[in-house]
């Protein structure tokens, strides 16, 4: 099976898996081998796939995820590997866009801080999981 | 004939002037490379993205969303992408020429870059909000752009959105358009525009339908319409970001070409000055041997 991460600015992922697990809208989604074709949602949080017995993630944000032929296809507009998180970076980010969330009274605004809040984190969350490793 | 100093002073300013525009060209180079490069990394976002909303489009009444239907309002919605700076040859020259006649004058504009923003308030255009986005762009902030552009739109006062951008077709050639944004028409879903991933050879996309197999088609999780509420405002998303990047890479290369024929002019213009020196230091000669003969004459 084949799991391709794609986001507008590169392509993240590429490579041949066994098995993963995506964050579907409508909760966690495991895909093995011979999956009937599938287009669903997906909402911010870890993807986990398995490759060679051994588990690896990606922290994944809003998207659409395509799948057909053995092959998963990930549309997102945020992916950054585990090893790849930058957890203080992030946690000022969160800080941030608490607090801006807090000043604004601008509805739109304030669904786009929430947005990002949700992004942050989904990515903190996958990077606590893998130091508990 | 000019003064011997005089001459040497303006080769020395001209030979700086052509070392400045060496760099910028240089410079301008690298940073079109890097957009060609931004824009064709997203080649395999937009590919999928195509593929899905082809099958989509099939399985759902795509008509009925919001975003493919003409707005409720009466005003058009322009969003202007130009330069921040300029030396970049006729570029924004071109494109305002377009917007200012083809744009209808009671629209409001959204813009994005400096030199749009000032021809606009010279032209007593509505500007209704001003984006600046930074060298390389990044994807989230030309999200925010397309983001306040969707909400505008579905609140009812927009009919239309357009977008006025530079589309790269080569390094030479960068081609003004004025291109409709929202409503999305549905038969351009899942279809290649010239400006995604640095088109000039795009080709339409394949419909694939014989690769599912035994099923009839995908399964969509909760539901077809819910898919395609998700993806079409990304396809918005996109959308922009991939003009910005067009845009961009006309900048650069614009700025590039402008640049050589500056560095060129300059270059011929020390070849010429170096002429007029050589011309003035012989003259001088001359006439200084001239005055030592005539006065060795009269002594004898």
């Amino acid at each position: 099976m084949y799991l391709d991460v794609v986001t507008p600015e590169a392509k993240t992922f590429s490579d041949e898996i066994d098995s993963v697990v995506l964050p579907g809208s409508e909760g966690d989604l495991g895909i093995l081998r011979a999956h009937a074709p599938l287009v669903t949602t997906l909402q911010p949080g870890e993807l986990r796939y398995v490759k060679d017995g051994s588990e690896h993630s990606l922290a994944v944000g809003n998207g659409i995820v395509e799948i057909s032929n053995d092959y998963v296809s990930v549309l997102t507009d945020m992916a950054i590997d585990q090893d790849d998180i930058d957890a203080t970076a992030v946690e000022a980010a969160l800080e941030r866009a608490r607090k801006e969330l807090s000043d604004t009274d601008i509805t739109e605004d304030a669904e786009e801080i929430q947005k990002a809040i949700m992004q942050s984190i989904a990515i903190l969350e996958v990077h606590r999981r893998r130091k508990g490793h | 004939m000019a003064n011997l100093r005089d001459i040497r002073r303006r080769i020395s300013s001209v030979k700086n002037t052509a070392q400045i525009t060496k760099a910028m060209q240089l410079v301008a180079a690298s940073k079109m490379k890097k957009a060609q490069d931004q824009a064709t990394a997203g080649r395999p976002y937009a590919d999928l993205m195509n593929k899905v909303l082809v099958n989509l489009k099939e399985q759902c009444d795509e008509d009925t969303h919001p975003l493919l239907q003409e707005g409720k309002g009466d005003k058009d919605l322009v969003l202007l992408i130009t330069t921040d700076k300029g030396l970049c040859a006729g570029l924004n020259t071109n494109l305002l020429k377009i917007i200012l006649t083809d744009a209808a004058k009671d629209a409001s504009y959204v813009t994005v870059g400096a030199k749009g923003r000032k021809a606009m308030a010279r032209a007593g255009r509505d500007l209704m909000a001003d984006f600046t986005i930074d060298d390389p762009v990044s994807f989230a902030d030309s999200r925010r752009i397309s983001q306040f552009i969707i909400d505008q739109f579905l609140s009812g006062e927009i009919r239309s959105v357009k977008v006025g951008f530079s589309n790269f077709v080569n390094t030479m050639t960068q081609e003004p358009m004025f291109e409709t944004l929202l409503p999305i028409r549905a038969i351009d879903l899942g279809r290649d525009k010239d400006f995604v991933g640095m088109g000039g050879n795009s080709k339409p996309v394949e419909v694939v339908h014989g690769d599912l197999g035994n099923y009839g088609g995908y399964i969509f999780e909760p539901s077809a319409s819910h898919v395609l509420d998700t993806i079409v405002p990304q396809y918005v998303d996109y959308q922009v970001y991939q003009m910005i990047l067009e845009s961009r890479a006309s900048e650069h290369s614009a700025r590039m070409v402008a640049m050589k024929g500056a560095t060129d002019n300059a270059n011929q213009m020390v070849k010429d000055l170096t002429l007029q020196y050589n011309k003035a230091r012989q003259a001088a000669i001359t006439a200084e041997l001239l005055e030592i003969t005539t006065a060795m004459k009269a002594l004898e």
